[in-house]
């Protein structure tokens, strides 16, 4: 492994031409040495290098430096300043503040590769308190699925980004593409912040190249945008994953009603955030709750494959069926390819969200004193109405109908194409990268990208871009570290890092229980 | 835990022979048996390897009630709880001393200690540090080859 390790001939700012991309590179697939020697764009030799710098890069790293690479070897780029920033903002403006509890299993640590101890475990322990476990005892049975706060989850993967070192692998910058080498490995190009270097571009040369960049973005849906463009009015329709207090302090100010669109846990969180101030605040908001699609029961193909659902909602503990993350569907899916992946993911997709006792009895409540009430039903028009209020027109199961309301919070949307993301864009155009049934970015089962192969280089990639391949979970803490496994795996069948098999696995851990830096 | 069909087996006869083995070995002296160290080990042995094979046979009822649940799990209390239903049955074959091999019928009292302390120490086994040594586990279903 170590002969891989080349080392790295200083920071960036080395660098002494001003180099910038040229119309010579930007149509080559395949770049030459001698191609960015006369763009003078100056060479960094790096082994690894991971784009993103988000919580996918995070485990990733993580896992190769327990697997012995040293930082020496590894350079993440990135323009966050630590890898659950973006992370850190969408839980937080989606009503999850770092006190607030995840949607998210005990044993999924992106801090620990090992789930052991897990986050109920050490609450418990930092809290004296047995009632985690006890709570994860009786899960998913006699009690809600016990999660962890948020604060814990980020609190937790600073230590581990301080015992791995993390900070001294980041590299700021933005990535513009990456494009594979003759002779082997690719070029990553990355434009630093300006002035941070003499040249506008410098390019990273490595054997392996890592893209976990995250969600290409999230588009709000036509009916919104159409509103806010037409009206200039940004304040009373809002997407949930955008800041929208304006919506709950108008409502603490003058009584009123709010429309609440979408079926899954964002939609819950703002329900319950609704419910909270009123309850906390003694107000008397009304809320009109449209489902796209009104679940009013189990529903599925068959007896053995039944989710349960009702009052609009489909119910599931996480984002996928618990065993996409190394049970039995983990299994069935790594077998399948084409459309018959792609039908098995439309059986156990769709929006949905955990039935959670509080919730429930917050509805339960709503239903029956009439301030809450949830239908089947789209809009169908937006327009301003008296006093800031939205007259909306909506199509229900019952027919057309109308609302005064003072806000409506849309809890859907459409996740961006892959083809949004540059670094994505380019390696579907210049880096032999294809889609999956899904349309996303298409991986094997090693999370390699097919088509991209460099030899003797690699070209992985996790997280979101890559739903719908061989394994479902991959934008969850869980699967990002099952795709870690997989690509260290991967690595260490080529000799780049250390196996981990029982001994080193047991010896690092220990370290990680100790707090060892490594 | 998120078992598969294989998983599951691979987890009993990996954790029984491991875990429950080193504990019989280390519990058996203490054990009130009235016989001899090799009679008496001999006793607990057989117990521990009549839970091993007969849970093997249980793995297929539990595999088919997982199939019932959507998440396809098995939640921690179900590997808990299921000492009930395995106690009982093998407490039928060892009470009587029907049990093959079994050198000698063994009392209740040494029955439920030798089989709730093992069943105990390989759920707990199971539920965390599993997952130390074998870092793949968790997400092979429960396989570990």
């Amino acid at each position: 492994m170590r002969d891989d390790t080349i080392p790295v001939p200083g920071a960036a700012d080395r660098a002494v031409a001003y180099g910038d991309l040229t119309d010579d590179l930007l149509r080559t697939d395949w770049w030459t040495d001698a191609m960015l020697a006369r763009a003078d764009i100056p060479v960094v030799d790096i082994p690894f290098v991971s784009i993103g710098g988000g919580i996918g890069s995070f485990v990733t790293v993580d896992y190769l430096r327990i697997c012995g690479v040293p930082p020496s070897a590894i350079r993440v780029f990135t323009q966050l300043d630590t890898p659950w920033e973006s992370y850190e903002y969408l839980t937080r403006v989606s009503q999850i503040p770092r006190g607030e509890r995840l949607r998210s299993d005990s044993a999924s640590c992106p801090d620990n590769i090992w789930g052991f101890p897990s986050y109920a475990l050490r609450e418990a322990m930092a809290t004296r308190s047995l009632k985690p476990l006890a709570h994860v005892l009786v899960e998913p049975i006699f009690d809600d699925y016990w999660t962890p706060k948020a604060g814990q989850a980020f609190d937790s993967m600073e230590q581990e980004y301080h015992r791995i070192r993390y900070p001294e692998m980041v590299v700021k910058g933005q990535v513009r593409m990456v494009r594979r080498r003759m002779g082997g490995g690719y070029f990553t190009i990355l434009t630093p912040p300006a002035g941070a270097t003499r040249t506008k571009r410098v390019a990273f040369r490595s054997r392996y190249v890592h893209v976990a960049v995250g969600y290409p973005g999230l588009k709000f849906l036509p009916d919104l945008m159409d509103y806010r463009e037409t009206y200039r009015d940004f304040g009373s329709v809002v997407n949930a994953y955008e800041p929208h207090e304006q919506i709950y302090e108008r409502l603490h100010r003058a009584p009123g009603t709010v429309l609440v669109r979408g079926g899954g846990i964002v939609a819950s969180r703002v329900l319950q955030r609704l419910i909270d101030d009123r309850d906390a605040r003694g107000l008397s908001t009304q809320i009109l709750h449209a489902f796209r699609t009104f679940v009013d029961g189990p529903h599925g193909p068959h007896a053995w494959m039944r989710r349960p659902g009702g009052d609009g909602w489909a119910y599931q503990g996480f984002n996928y069926p618990k065993s996409v993350w190394g049970g039995q569907l983990k299994a069935r899916m790594r077998k399948l390819d084409g459309q018959d992946r792609a039908a098995l993911y439309e059986v156990f997709g769709g929006t949905n969200t955990p039935k959670r006792r509080g919730w429930q009895a917050q509805m339960r409540r709503g239903r029956q004193e009439g301030w809450y009430r949830a239908f089947q039903g789209e809009i169908a028009t937006m327009e301003p109405g008296p006093q800031g209020t939205v007259q909306v027109q909506l199509k229900t199961a019952t027919g057309p109908a109308r609302a005064q309301v003072m806000g409506v919070i849309d809890c859907t949307g459409l996740e961006a194409d892959i083809r949004e993301h540059r670094v994505l864009a380019d390696l579907l155009d210049h880096g032999g990268a294809g889609r999956n049934p899904l349309r996303r970015l298409d991986v094997e089962r090693t999370f390699e990208v097919r088509g991209t192969r460099s030899e003797p280089g690699r070209l992985y990639a996790s997280g979101t871009a890559t739903l719908g391949g061989y394994f479902p979970g991959v934008d969850t803490f869980l699967g990002l570290q099952i795709a870690a496994q997989e690509i260290a795996d991967d690595l260490a069948a080529q000799g780049f890092c250390q196996a981990l098999g029982p001994v080193r696995s047991v010896n690092q851990w220990w370290k990680w229980v100790c707090g060892e830096r490594i | 835990m998120l078992p598969t069909l294989n998983g599951r087996i691979q987890t009993r006869i990996f954790l029984l022979l491991v875990v429950g083995g080193i504990w019989t070995l280390l519990l058996t002296p203490m054990l009130p048996l009235g016989a001899s160290i090799g009679a008496a080990y001999g006793a607990t042995f057989v117990v521990l390897l009549t839970v091993l094979v007969l849970g093997i046979g249980w793995e297929f009822v539990y595999h088919l009630l997982q199939q019932f649940r959507w998440e396809k799990d098995w939640p921690t209390l179900f590997g808990l709880v299921t000492a009930v239903n395995e106690g009982f049955v093998v407490w039928l074959l060892v009470r009587d001393g029907s049990a093959p091999g079994l050198p000698f019928p063994v009392t209740t009292g040494v029955f439920l200690v030798q089989f709730l302390t093992t069943w105990l120490l390989v759920w707990l086994a199971a539920i965390g540090p599993m997952r130390v040594p074998f870092v793949h586990w968790r997400f092979r279903g429960g396989r570990l080859i």
